[in-house]
């Protein structure tokens, strides 16, 4: 058949894709070896999450002509994560997940390099996330997600005609699994719905009413839920109940265990303990894969051009049969995540403590503890404390002398949003306009803010 | 040692003790391991599967360093089979991995018996013929198999199985059976005994709307000739009524009674599904018939007598408002129901086995308990050989998806799939494979799909020009990614075959990478 003598390439396979002219594909394409080349090069490529979905993603990525990968991830390697996580081995439970993921990716396929960080997401300065050609979520919560999303709608800019500027759109591409089902979503702030967008596909979680664990309980969760919720506190006053702690989850169970005896309820076992507890989503590998595998296809597609796009959300349902379903989700158009930004009116006068101020009041927002930036200067930082320190005589000047006296201009705000009574962290692009100075076509724009 | 145990704690909540052990019996064979073979068997190697067997005769070059997560430069130059071995069994050291280093396209011609010795087979990047003769040597050994390809962008998963019955199926969403329309003597005694107007309010909101519904029907039977609210008019009528047995707007009880009223409305009976596999040839049992469809058979007496045309009650009740011990007395009102059913299966279970002449223990009593828990959720998946997909097409359907918006491409990469190994038996290579031939390649393709579908009786029929360049660029690549979501659905479809939990798929996926509109075709 072939003579394969000739050197063949590492790349053989994708080079049928990446060097090679093709008809059904993005009008950007421009194969050729160049094209292969500059992804390697040049494309930096950001993994959040180094859990089911980020191993996936990382081998995938790293076997589909990328070369530079960071990956970021808090957490450390469980026994629980070996069903799946296939990066990790009995031997490296208690090890960072960053760390040993990326370590391993490279020991297999050599040229790869990849950078893993240690930490929390909320941890990274704004432009440690600017730096990344596409950013891919490999997460299980959503206010991670929604962190995420808001710090890549954040670089996005809009030009006068309201349309999203080229070069500062990040796109990201999200997977998510339960289970035998998932989804994979490309997101391009500015032309499809950012997470925000379509929050609702995220519906709340369903909590018992405090008075059915205390008063009427019927199945074993109550009974489980008692014990965590209402009896604990009641025993170790002042001690927080820590899940991870085996001791802590056995006095839960055998507490849970006496109430449905007390109340003839039947069901009770340590494993759905932990699952109520912790609220475990069930996970294999199997669902992963697909769905990274989705993920990465979109993120080399986004990169080159080579094929068309999914346009925008997949959704993959294995329990019956095989259902895979593409759908075209529209963008919020006020959404305040992804659009143009929350407008603001200002005197010149305000003092960035004020201004600080009303935006806890600001019912778009109601956005407490603020820090805020303006292009690459912190103007007030509420942590941490040496930095608070240097930016505190700022509050007490005007904003409009901070911003350097520019008519309007976008300032980037975190701090904590009260949202169903929960605290959560959260970044918001602001577009302040002060009055009375002279950028007379946008006073028009003000008006209904 | 907790350990193992723990290590798996993610998917025992998904298939249980049970599913977790029929995977640890089962032996995997593999043919070939290029990446669609890799990933498939790397996820099954993480759930825990026996032991796998790894088939493959061709060495580690440069180029599968570019594809294969399961090969390093270490390996280039030696036995794929063995180097893709040795990188699974790291993955679970409780898993049972060998290698033989063998083309499975000879051992397919040469060793037939080989196969019977497994449980499943996953067949990767084979050529048509030898699929066709594969599925023919599992078929008769009764060997499950699952074939897998990728191809540039595209690829395909078939499952190919004589049948697969599944008691336990899982689906989402599947409603409690609770009689609301049709409730037994004890459940109406129950409910009689508990009074809807009682005065204390705490009382009246922890009233359990299954009680509220079956006494509101009973109320609404007596003064309707025994009828249930039928029309559209009657049932909101009968919501009405429910609304005015609120004492206080926050009664949430009443609330769920009246989300929960389409319940009494409900037709009495079983479902059209169910109705098809109790009357399927294999109900009629023999001395060799499956214990699936000896209990199915079972179930098909007790529906037509003592079931009253209902099948066993599962017994289980969701949560809902109400005062534990109602709850509690209501719960087991279901369970007594429900295991008087069973022992009535059971005995038809027995009797049906002894004049089949089989041991009437055969069956045990765990998977008579199962099956009346799911009798409702009953499947029977059914696959045609391969060679009668091929032999005898199913015209309409393939003129049908070839012409619909939303299954042409997919049935274009069918027809697609299938011309590349035409290609190959006539070119000796896959179109655009090699460099240079490009346009002459793409002509030769256009030529063999026309051939193709007229063939399969689709004459005037084709497939966009778009198509048929893009699959000469694929070049038979097979790109990890692609690779890794093939796979992915292969160990997904493995994984239920084995457990036999949750509902495989039926027909031929067939992945599209360009847009992801990826289908199932049923042919
Ligand atoms: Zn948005």
């Amino acid at each position: 058949m072939a003579d394969s003598t000739v050197q063949q390439s590492r790349s053989r396979d994708l080079d049928k894709l990446l060097l090679r002219p093709g008809n059904l594909v993005a009008p950007t394409f421009e194969p050729g070896v160049q094209l292969r080349d500059d992804l390697q090069e040049y494309a930096r490529i950001l993994v959040i999450g180094a859990g089911g979905l980020g191993c996936e993603l990382l081998k995938d990525l790293a076997l589909s002509g990328f070369k530079n990968l960071e990956v970021i991830d808090m957490d450390r390697i469980e026994v629980t994560n070996l069903n799946r996580q296939f990066l990790f081995r009995l031997e490296d439970v208690g090890k960072p997940k960053a760390e040993v993921a990326a370590k391993r990716v490279m020991e297999r396929v050599s040229g790869v390099n990849i950078v893993p960080h240690f930490c929390r997401i909320e941890d990274k300065d704004i432009d440690f996330y600017k730096d990344f050609s596409i950013i891919a979520l490999g997460l299980d919560s959503v206010e991670a997600r929604s962190y995420i999303n808001a710090v890549a709608c954040g670089f996005l800019e809009y030009d006068s005609d309201d349309n999203p500027i080229e070069e500062t759109v990040k796109p990201m591409v999200d997977g998510g699994t339960e289970g035998f089902k998932g989804h994979a979503r490309v997101i391009m702030p500015g032309s499809t719905p950012c997470f925000e967008c379509t929050i609702w596909l995220f519906p709340p979680q369903v909590k018992f009413p405090l008075c059915t664990l205390a008063e009427t309980p019927r199945t074993a969760a109550h009974c489980i839920e008692y014990a965590h919720l209402i009896k604990w506190d009641e025993v170790h006053s002042g001690k927080t109940f820590d899940p991870d702690d085996p001791e802590h989850m056995k006095w839960v169970y055998t507490e849970a265990v006496k109430r449905a005896e007390l109340f003839g309820i039947q069901g009770v076992t340590y494993s759905l303990t932990q699952g109520v507890v912790k609220n475990i989503i069930p996970a294999i590998a199997s669902t992963n894969a697909i769905i990274s595998a989705a993920c990465t296809l979109e993120t080399l597609k986004l990169a080159s051009g080579c094929s068309k796009t999914l346009g925008n959300y997949l959704t993959y349902n294995g329990v019956e049969g095989l259902h895979i379903k593409v759908t075209e989700f529209v963008r919020d158009k006020d959404c305040l995540v992804c659009g143009p930004g929350v407008l603001i009116e200002l005197d010149t006068s305000v003092t960035l403590q004020r201004f600080i101020d009303m935006l806890e009041e600001h019912p778009k927002l109601l956005l407490s503890k603020a820090s805020v930036r303006h292009q690459a200067t912190n103007l007030y930082m509420q942590s941490p404390p040496v930095l608070e320190e240097m930016t505190r005589s700022n509050l007490s000047l005007p904003l409009f002398e901070l911003m350097g006296k520019v008519p309007k201009d976008i300032v980037h705000v975190t701090g904590t949003a009260n949202k169903d009574d929960k605290k959560t962290s959260c970044l918001r692009k602001l577009r302040l306009v002060f009055k009375g100075v002279d950028a007379v076509t946008d006073m028009d724009m003000a008006v209904g803010a | 040692m907790a350990e193992p145990k723990n290590k798996y704690d993610r998917q025992l909540r998904i298939w249980g003790e049970q599913g977790q052990a029929a995977l640890e019996k089962a032996s995997i064979c593999l043919l070939n391991c290029g990446p669609t073979g890799s990933e498939t068997l790397k996820n099954l190697v993480l759930g825990g599967v026996g032991s796998i067997t790894v088939i493959d005769g061709s060495k580690v070059e440069q180029g599968d360093l570019g594809n294969n997560f399961m090969v390093d430069v270490s390996c280039v130059g030696q036995s794929k089979a063995k180097c893709v071995c040795t990188f699974l069994q790291e993955l679970n050291d409780a898993v049972k991995a060998k290698f033989i280093e063998e083309y499975p396209k000879a051992l397919i011609d040469s060793n037939p018996s080989f196969f019977s010795q497994f449980t499943l087979v996953v067949a990767t990047q084979l050529a048509e013929d030898s699929m066709v003769k594969l599925d023919k040597i599992c078929r008769e050994a009764k060997v499950l198999l699952i074939f897998a390809r990728s191809y540039g962008l595209t690829g395909f998963v078939r499952i190919s199985v004589k049948e697969h019955a599944v008691i336990e199926s899982k689906p989402d969403h599947f409603l409690e059976d609770l009689r609301l329309n049709n409730p037994w003597p004890e459940l109406e005694r129950f409910a009689e005994s508990i009074d809807l107007n009682v005065s204390d309010p705490v009382a009246h909101k922890h009233t359990p709307y299954v009680v509220i519904l079956v006494k509101m029907a009973e109320e609404w039977a007596k003064a309707h000739g025994g009828a249930l609210p039928s029309t559209r008019d009657e049932k909101k009528e009968f919501k009405e009524l429910l609304k005015a047995g609120m004492v206080a707007m926050d009664e949430d009880n009443y609330t769920e009674a009246t989300e929960a009223s389409f319940k009494v409305f409900a037709p009495r009976g079983i479902s059209t599904d169910l109705q098809k596999i109790i009357h399927d040839g294999c109900s009629e049992v023999e001395s060799n018939s499956s214990d699936f469809w000896v209990m199915v058979a079972a179930l098909k007496e007790f529906i037509a007598n003592e079931g009253g045309g209902e099948v066993p009650l599962e017994g289980s009740i969701p949560d809902m408002t109400s005062s534990t011990e109602l709850y509690v007395n209501l719960q087991k009102i279901y369970q007594e129901k429900a295991e008087v059913d069973f022992l009535a299966i059971q005995q038809r279970v027995k009797n049906i086995l002894k004049r089949i002449g089989r041991d009437p223990d055969s069956i045990s009593k765990a998977m008579i308990k199962s099956f009346c828990k799911n009798a409702r959720k009953l499947k029977v998946c059914r696959y045609r050989l391969l060679e009668d997909e091929f032999n005898n097409p199913a015209v309409s359907e393939l003129q049908k998806y070839l012409t619909d918006e939303e299954y042409g491409v997919a049935m274009g990469f069918y027809i697609l799939l299938r011309a590349v190994d035409r290609f190959a038996a006539n070119y000796n290579s896959f179109p655009g494979q090699f460099e240079g031939e490009m346009d002459e390649d793409i002509s030769r393709l256009k030529t063999t799909v026309v051939g193709l579908l007229t063939d399969l009786g689709c004459n005037g029929a084709t497939v966009t020009e778009d198509l048929i360049s893009e699959m000469c660029r694929f070049g038979a690549s097979e790109l990890h990614a692609v690779a890794a979501f093939i796979g992915g659905i292969a160990s997904q479809e493995v994984i239920k075959l084995i457990t036999k939990q949750f509902v495989p798929m039926v027909g031929t996926f067939i992945f599209n990478g360009i847009d992801q509109r990826s289908q199932l075709l049923a042919l």
